[in-house]
């Protein structure tokens, strides 16, 4: 529409711009996605280059999580924003990171990096040629824009790059299981991202803002009926993306497919911007709407809990059976919602950003695996125990961290998450959580039992020796069991110590919950109602 | 006196250190045993001896001063209030010893016991490291503390008893009790948590997780409405470590477990850690005056002594005689502990020590036995006593303490806990004690057949030649043996040094020991024992018969616990498979039908509960040109709908996207409009190349029910979608942003058409994410097009060089 308003006398106009530039220092708030976007674009000028190519990438991934440590170091004194082309919110775009945000970019960048070093043992020539490491950094841009900006439209944004270039790694390699994974992992994806959309516009008509900081002043004054309805639609977009039952059919159906170090990246990545988006739309931006979506997060969280260990216990697929893993830590995060007490999103929180961490590992601990057997399908593996004592390791680790057990980091907030339950009375999703946990441990161990305890394939011969393994080449040892070790390290120590992880934990669930310091880091007044609605979440855990 | 001065408010951080070693221990002892080889068993014992040392050092200090605690703490996880607190009384620091004392002894006999074994290095490992995780389970007073390393016991203990790996036994073995235990110790956390919760409305706080301070308000804690569900959850978390029935069916199964494992983990030390956590809380969940607890301990404790002494009686494998014995006793430790009274608790300690004690030397002579001949089976054997003569000194001493004869631990124990249930003086007292008397009697039966059979009578052929094991094996169970004994004797001693600070602890207020070698002859105890041991005698004469009539019981039932598990853990299986074919079954139509059934009640759902639908809007006063164009569209959709192929749906949808566009560009969006037209001739032209590509079916076949299903559903979601938009447009629209813009554009942003300002500058950075889209699809393509001449990878390993030399050909 052509603007044909004359020009108003310059001194009458609205204060639209910040004056001033922005500080160096709030930079870091963008940095993540600049250096990807960069990275991915300078990947594609070298592209002949496999050395190059490589190194450029871990070395942008380096810089990455330098940015996310320092983001998240200034976000633990409180959210930073910086406002995209001068123009103020809500006008122009804003990236707004809090603790939770960060804590999420952090963890994605370590997962991603760990994977980079990772395909460089499982990488052929031709993927790297056609553009591996490009998609890589392009899907962390997306992953790290939908974790860090302000801005609800440019989320979706975020979220279409992530996608696409997700898209791209999915199919790389052109085996038929991938395409026909491709097939059910895009449609019903591109659906999700076009309810995402719907929602949106549904959204811009009733509060006619897109900031986010804005949304939180402007829902908790909005009418109630099609906010909830604004809200589920929401829910289901970012349900599907995150996997959550009913709505999780694409994931087992298509993260076995490609190669297991991509695999590995969307099991701990993909999944957990659905469920960060979750907790930022449903607890921070509209929490009116809890009353309308509260037991039906509390359905969803118990289902899925208890029917993704189910599904591990069916499969015969070692990565497929993970997928299920995958949900199943998707039904914690979203257990942590249904609480919705500050104690259940601490724990959601501490889940998720867990989550991304073990996944990742998993998936590489299970390409390992499938290298050393020469195998996909765990009735054809076995004797690994005797011969492999740090993969032995490795996966029983993960297996009680995907469970929920010490000594790994998920324990702690499988902890929460009891407590929250307990705390609010909820004591179906405190039995959800607990059966998820003993479910697990069994689909895990009989994988650990199949797979490294018994001596051979399953049949006839099972006890006698499997003489198709083979060892790790060097190369596989270098690039990628060291990295996965050290990953899978990390995990157990910061299981060992998790004080830090408590305290960013709790200070991202104190700003979801109470999102007035989050609207005033942009610039915005803040309403006297969404501090209001902050405070009765707060006051919901009252000790008996 | 009350549970409040600590003997010292010591800093004393090296009590952390005593958890930590054996773990610190169990990363070496891989190494450690590529160095020493066989010796390795001795020299890590020094890790355990070391311990052990340590703690006999507190040994008189709570002997001066019983009933009062030493504690000491580091910081752990401030931000949620838990801290590596640890506490040290007359309880923890018999649990303590007898772990450390024992450990040492098991981790000495296992050097030689698995001498030559390949992965003698990893099972010392898991050995030490289970003997770390115990310690940390008696000497925490954090309630996080306690579950990390009670779980940490399961894991180790999952790891041992799956040792064996290559046989199948062992691996559901290892399955079964970790799904108990682990089950159980989920129950417990939830315990847990709520205690710690009721700390924190009590106290107004954040509540504490230290044990020692809830335990300050016991009182308020058994009047209040949470002592129900919090007893009940920390006795399935007991129930299910400690093997009381109906969970003890586990317990035999982990036999499957190197003979080491089972003395240490599944005898003397591990499966007493629910006994240890009952203990822990009797002055808070029990007492004198905490009727359901009394009765639920007493119920499942009798049950399950009599319970594991009966299936003892059938067996004829020494290690399984003894695991269900095992059962049995821990049935009575539950038992005793469940009275409350001072003799009771007194009794329990006794028997505690006794039992671990013998026990663990009687596992200790099965292995011995086993290594020596080849074989466990009581029916084999006979005659040891002159070829394995020091296995046999240690087989009597244990089963003289077994058999509870006088100068023995267990004699005390039995006589100490006799004096309960008389002292107790009514029915239920008498109750209780005929079914310990006839509990007692079996185990003792049992005692005799281990004791005795296996070494009189005529040598009888064995699968290895018998021969005594070396000093490694036959020093500890003799030592055990021997200790059970003083014990027995030195009363004066065990009274003040072990007793009376372990009773003290126990029961909250100073116990005084009364110990003495000589049984008080006016008193009914001693006659009590005397026909227990009349009683015993007697069934070991008759073990054969009863043996034989068991079996046959057994097997006309024809059921049993351990088939209940598998038959829940199959059925568990089968409907998880067939659970997942239902929701899992590939085909995308399916669910795409889901998610749309999602997406019209995620919109339509809250309109209809509130039942808010919009206003139906009057109808609009609409120009020819206007209703022509919307009869393009209509005809264009109805065209979708009658298409007999797929292209003339496609180009029929095309149709009704230009009558969108025309609608645009009529309400003055020319911007939009164009971008529309662009949008629709793109989507038919790339769509129905693609077709052309796919070897789709040219046409679009369902059946009638299909159409019904599809078409209904979508009828559904336009009418969801359009019901929340005529809602939406029904409120007032926010014209905040619009409004700046379109004063701000000219002015500042320099540009006349709003749209191009708003893509470019306004939310420039949206429009560089989507030129990263186009960036990214751009990639995406040209690798799904080039690598698609590359040929499939071939599969995982070796082969995979051969699929990249054939895509970089075709590459070239």
């Amino acid at each position: 529409m052509a603007s044909q308003t004359q020009a108003p006398d310059p001194g009458a106009l609205p204060a639209a711009m910040i004056e001033h530039a922005t500080a160096m220092a709030d930079w870091v708030v963008i940095l993540p996605v600049v250096l990807c976007l960069i990275g991915g674009a300078l990947l594609l000028i070298m592209r002949k280059s496999r050395i190059g190519q490589a190194g450029l990438a871990i070395l942008v991934t380096i810089g990455v999580i330098a940015s996310d440590i320092a983001l998240l170091m200034r976000t633990l004194d409180g959210p930073v924003s910086m406002t995209m082309g001068k123009w103020l919110p809500p006008f122009g775009i804003a990236f707004t990171a809090d603790v939770l945000s960060a804590g999420f970019a952090l963890a994605a960048a370590v997962a991603t990096l760990v994977v980079l070093f990772y395909t460089q043992a499982e990488l052929q020539l031709r993927e790297v040629r056609h553009g591996f490491h490009a998609l890589v950094l392009l899907m962390l841009a997306g992953v790290s824009g939908a974790f860090l900006t302000g801005d609800i439209f440019n989320l979706y944004v975020w979220f279409e790059v992530m996608l696409i270039a997700s898209f791209g790694l999915m199919i790389m390699g052109g085996r038929k299981i991938q395409l026909d994974a491709a097939v059910k992992y895009g449609f019903l994806n591109f659906l999700a991202t076009t309810f995402f959309l719907v929602a949106l516009g549904y959204l811009y008509g009733l509060v006619g803002t897109l900031n986010m900081a804005d949304i939180v002043t402007a829902a908790a004054v909005a009418p109630k009926v099609p906010m909830a309805a604004i809200a589920s639609l929401m829910l289901l977009a970012f349900g599907m993306k995150a996997a959550a039952f009913p709505v999780n059919a694409w994931l087992p159906a298509s993260y076995h497919a490609p190669d297991p170090g991509v695999s590995a990246l969307f099991a701990g990545l993909l999944t957990k911007v659905g469920a960060y988006t979750l907790l930022r739309i449903l607890v921070a931006l509209m929490p009116g709407t809890r009353d309308w979506l509260g037991p039906v997060l509390v359905v969803v969280a118990t289902t899925t809990l208890i029917i993704a260990p189910l599904g591990a216990l069916a499969q015969t697929n070692l990565r497929r059976a993970l997928g299920f893993f995958v949900i199943g830590g998707i039904g914690a995060i979203l257990a942590g919602l249904a609480i919705g007490t500050p104690t259940g999103i601490q724990g959601g929180a501490i889940y998720a950003f867990n989550s991304m961490l073990v996944m990742t590992a998993f998936y590489l601990v299970a390409g390992l695996v499938e290298r050393v057997t020469g195998e996909m399908d765990t009735r054809q593996m076995g004797g690994l125990y005797a011969v492999n004592s740090p993969l032995s390791i490795a996966f029983l680790v993960l297996v009680f961290a995907a469970a929920g057990l010490p000594p790994s980091l998920a324990f702690w907030p499988k902890l929460l998450l009891v407590e929250g339950s307990v705390a609010s009375g909820q004591y179906w999703v405190l039995a959800a959580v607990l059966i998820n946990s003993i479910l697990t441990s069994i689909a895990g161990s009989r994988l650990w039992a199949h797979i490294f305890w018994r001596q051979g394939r399953a049949g006839t011969h099972s006890e006698q020796p499997n003489d198709r393994l083979r060892p790790l080449s060097p190369t596989y040892r270098g690039f990628a069991a060291v990295p996965t070790g050290a990953l899978v390290l990390a995990i157990v120590l910061l299981g060992l110590w998790p004080n830090p992880v408590f305290e960013a934990g709790r200070l991202a669930a104190t700003g979801l919950v109470d999102p007035v310091p989050y609207v005033a880091a942009t610039g915005l007044a803040p309403a006297n109602d969404a501090a209001q609605g902050g405070a009765a979440m707060a006051s919901e855990e009252t000790p008996r | 006196m009350r549970f409040e001065v600590p003997l010292s408010q010591s800093l004393d951080y090296s009590v952390a250190l005593l958890p930590v070693a054996p773990f610190l221990a169990a990363l070496l002892a891989p190494f450690v045993h590529r160095i020493f080889g066989a010796l390795s068993g001795w020299v890590l014992a020094v890790v355990p001896a070391a311990i052990f040392v340590v703690l006999l050092g507190y040994v008189a200090p709570l002997a001066e001063h019983p009933g009062e605690a030493i504690t000491s703490g580091l910081p752990w996880i401030p931000d949620h209030g838990i801290a590596l607190s640890f506490l040290i009384d007359g309880l923890s620091l018999t649990f303590a010893l007898l772990i450390s004392g024992i450990g040492t002894i098991i981790v000495v006999y296992s050097g030689a016991y698995l001498k030559g074994h390949r992965h003698q290095g990893r099972f010392l490992s898991f050995i030490l490291m289970f003997m770390g995780s115990m310690l940390g389970v008696v000497l925490a007073d954090d309630m996080m503390v306690l579950f990390v390393f009670w779980e940490l016991t399961t894991i180790t203990s999952f790891l041992l008893i799956g040792f064996d790996h290559t046989r199948e036994a062992s691996r559901r073995a290892a399955i079964q009790a970790l799904v108990v235990t682990g089950g159980g110790g989920l129950v417990l956390l939830a315990g847990f948590a709520t205690l710690h919760l009721w700390s924190a409305g009590l106290a107004g706080d954040s509540g504490t997780w230290l044990l020692s301070e809830i335990r300050q308000h016991d009182e308020v804690l058994r009047a209040g409405a949470v002592y129900t569900p919090v007893l009940l959850m920390v006795l399935v978390g007991a129930f299910t470590k400690s093997a009381q029935f109906p969970f003890s069916f586990w317990l035999p199964n982990a036999m499957e477990a190197p003979t080491p494992v089972s003395a240490f983990l599944h005898s003397a030390t591990m499966v007493k850690a629910g006994v240890y956590l009952l203990m822990r809380m009797n002055p808070m969940l029990g007492g004198e005056d905490a009727l359901l607890w009394q009765v639920l301990l007493t119920v499942f404790g009798g049950i399950t002594l009599i319970w594991g002494a009966t299936l003892a009686l059938r067996q004829t494998d020494l290690k399984q005689m003894l695991a269900q014995t095992t059962v049995a006793s821990l049935g009575l430790l539950v038992l005793l502990t469940g009275q409350g009274t001072e003799a009771a608790i007194a009794g329990a300690c006794l028997y505690l020590v006794a039992h671990a004690a013998y026990k663990g030397g009687l596992f200790l002579v099965a292995g011995l036995i086993d290594h020596g001949t080849g074989t466990r089976e009581i029916t084999d054997l006979g005659g040891l006593r002159k070829a394995m003569p020091l296995t046999f000194v240690a087989a009597v001493l244990g089963g003289l303490s077994m058999a509870g004869l006088p100068l023995t631990l267990g004699f005390l124990a039995k006589e100490e806990m006799y004096l309960a249930f008389a002292q107790m003086g009514d029915v239920w007292g008498y109750v209780v004690m005929t079914v310990v008397f006839a509990g007692n009697a079996m185990m003792m039966a049992v005692g005799i057949a281990i004791a005795v059979m296996p070494f009189f009578g005529g040598t009888t052929d064995t699968p290895k030649n018998a021969h005594e094991g070396p000093l490694a094996m036959y020093a500890g169970p003799i030592l055990l043996g021997f200790l059970a004994l003083v014990g027995g004797t030195l009363t004066g001693w065990t009274g003040e040094n072990i007793l009376a600070p372990a009773a003290s602890a126990i029961a909250s207020h100073e116990v005084h020991p009364h110990l003495k070698p000589i049984p008080d002859f006016l008193q009914l105890p001693i006659y009590v024992s005397v026909a227990t041991w009349a009683l015993g005698y007697v069934l070991f004469r008759r073990l054969k018969d009863i043996r034989l009539a068991l079996k046959a019981l057994l097997e006309a039932t024809g059921w049993s616990f351990d088939r209940i598990f598998d038959a829940l853990m199959s059925g568990l299986v089968l409907g998880a498979h067939g659970l997942t074919r239902f929701l899992h079954h590939g085909r995308l139509e399916l669910y795409l039908i889901v998610v749309f059934i999602a997406f019209a009640a995620a919109i339509g759902a809250p309109i209809l509960a509130a039942g808010a639908w919009p206003e139906i809007v009057a109808w609009p006063d609409l120009t020819s040109y206007e209703y022509a164009t919307i009869a393009i569209a209509l005809i264009g959709l109805l065209a979708v709908l009658v298409a007999r192929t797929r292209l003339v749906a496609i180009v029929s949808l095309g149709i009704q996207g230009f009558a969108v566009a025309l609608i645009f560009m009529l309400f003055g969006a020319p911007d939009l409009s164009f971008t529309q037209f662009m949008v629709e001739i793109l989507s038919v032209v790339i769509l129905t190349l693609v077709m052309t590509r796919l070897y789709l079916d040219r046409h679009d076949r369902r059946v009638l029910p299909e159409v019904f299903r599809d078409g209904g559903l979508a009828l559904i979601c336009g009418v969801a979608v359009s019901a929340l938009l005529l809602v939406v447009l029904q409120t007032p629209l926010d014209m905040r942003l619009s409004e700046l813009f379109a004063a701000t554009s000219v002015p500042i942003a320099h540009g006349h058409n709003v749209v191009n300002v708003i893509l470019v500058d306004y939310r420039g950075l949206d429009t560089l994410g989507e030129i990263s889209v186009v960036m990214t699809a751009g990639i995406a393509i040209f690798a799904l097009i080039r690598m698609r001449g590359g040929g499939p990878k071939l599969g995982i390993g070796a082969k995979k060089h051969e699929a990249a030399d054939t895509a970089e050909r075709a590459g070239a």
